[in-house]
């Protein structure tokens, strides 16, 4: 079965010369469907250059970047564009919704710009915004919104329609705790349904969400943890206190 | 974990037996703090002893029947307001390994860090994954799963942080002299 997501030997270098900055070095990584990732490491060390190339909004200096088994690189610019609209969902620190749009009408865009008819497409946004718990609110402008609201809105537009691949980069920016949490358990939920999720933060309370959490340093993958053996383990842990 | 406090917290509802006590000691703490029922049945003898507890006269079953004291109400009243103890303990063995790995030649510092960072992170995925099957009604378990997953982050930041003050020195640090052993006050002074 091909991965939801997969990079192969993938490298991005930036400037050339002496000011040259070797950002990604041959970076391995897959996806599956229904996996949350996330990707962990300090600051610089590379985790939104492999997010932004992971969603082709940028290209790599070289490797293969698969989506759905597709090579980023062997389709035309313009099915490139359309597999990030219809595929690919992001999810930013700053949410970015457009403050001259309804919450609704936010998570309706990429519908519309695909082609879909405005019914329609209100339709499936609507059910988006009922899947994060925000439907009531469907009609509210960004500046009305709460910061949780508005990152679950951002979050309905990451998953609305038939996206395949959920890409978010430190996606519960400056909420506190328990919204954060209440955000990587969304994040969690989506992925359950089939969609592959990478995560990129720096907290490791939100990266223990993920089913699999990747390091990395310097550009380069250098570890990542085995998958959990499940919370019965702990008892055994507790017994040795 | 007090279990003699926390018993009496359970005995404040109303008097109960020793088996359910540690049914409920479970249930409310999530499993994450398994307690076996010999356990309950000496402290519950040691509460006695104490005047904290008293048994049920009218016991119709051969099992006694536990009642909180007045005593007892007053010692948990005071013992929930007395604050624990946060002092760590003096060497915390995670900080001696990283002091006494940063002396050894040919030990790479930072392979060591990810080693402990990559444990306490698979750690925390799995009390996440206690919270995440957790009912929404289920604040206890909760609130015992948040706790070690913030003690547990606070390990993570640690070794992030040593892992940049590592990487700021201007040159690796000379390994002591072989009949030299590592200064037990440096140790301290890390684990402060």
């Amino acid at each position: 079965m091909t991965s939801a997501l997969e990079l192969r030997r993938v490298s991005k270098i930036y400037g050339s010369g002496p000011s040259e900055v070797n950002a990604l070095s041959e970076v391995d990584l897959s996806v599956e469907r229904g996996e949350l990732v996330a990707v962990m490491g300090p600051s610089g060390s590379g985790k939104s250059t492999l997010l932004t190339i992971a969603g082709s909004l940028e290209e790599a200096s070289s490797g293969e970047v698969l989506v759905d088994g597709v090579d980023l690189a062997s389709v035309s610019r313009s099915d490139r564009a359309r597999m990030r609209r219809q595929s690919i969902g992001y999810v930013f620190q700053e949410f970015n919704l457009l403050p001259g749009l309804t919450a609704v009408e936010n998570v309706t865009l990429p519908l519309e710009l695909d082609g879909v008819r405005a019914r329609a497409a209100q339709a499936t946004g609507l059910s988006a915004l009922e899947e994060l718990d925000v439907a009531e609110r469907a009609e509210r402008y960004p500046d009305e919104l709460s910061g949780g609201e508005r990152q679950r809105v951002a979050i309905a537009r990451a998953i609305v329609g038939e996206r395949r691949l959920l890409l978010a980069d430190e996606p519960t920016g400056a909420l506190d705790s328990l919204n954060g949490e209440s955000v990587m358990r969304l994040l969690r939920a989506a992925t359950r349904r089939g969609v592959a999720g990478v995560v990129v933060t720096h907290e490791a309370q939100l990266a223990s969400w993920a089913d699999r959490v990747v390091f990395l340093r310097d550009g380069r993958v250098v570890d990542q943890t085995v998958a959990p053996p499940g919370p019965e383990s702990l008892l055994a842990a507790g017994e040795r206190r | 974990m007090s279990v003699p406090h926390a018993l009496l917290a359970l005995l404040s509802e109303a008097p109960k037996y020793g088996m359910r006590l540690q049914n409920e000691f479970e249930s409310r703490t999530g499993e994450v703090w398994p307690l076996n029922v010999g356990q309950v049945y000496t402290t519950l003898q040691r509460l006695e002893r104490d005047g904290l507890v008293e048994t049920d006269a009218e016991g119709e079953r051969s099992q006694k029947r536990y009642k909180i004291t007045a005593t007892g109400a007053q010692e948990l009243a005071d013992w929930l307001r007395t604050p624990p103890d946060l002092v760590p303990p003096p060497r915390d063995e995670l900080v001696i390994k990283v002091l006494v790995a940063v002396q050894v030649p040919g030990i790479d510092i930072h392979e060591i860090l990810q080693v402990h960072r990559r444990h306490a992170i698979e750690v925390m995925q799995r009390y996440t994954q206690v919270k995440a099957a957790a009912a929404e009604g289920e604040v206890a378990l909760a609130l015992v799963a948040d706790a070690e997953l913030f003690r547990l982050e606070a390990i993570v930041r640690w070794l992030d942080a040593a892992e940049v003050r590592l990487k700021r020195l201007p040159f690796a640090p000379p390994a002591p002299p072989a009949d030299v052993p590592v200064e037990p006050t440096r140790t301290t002074e890390v684990s402060q």
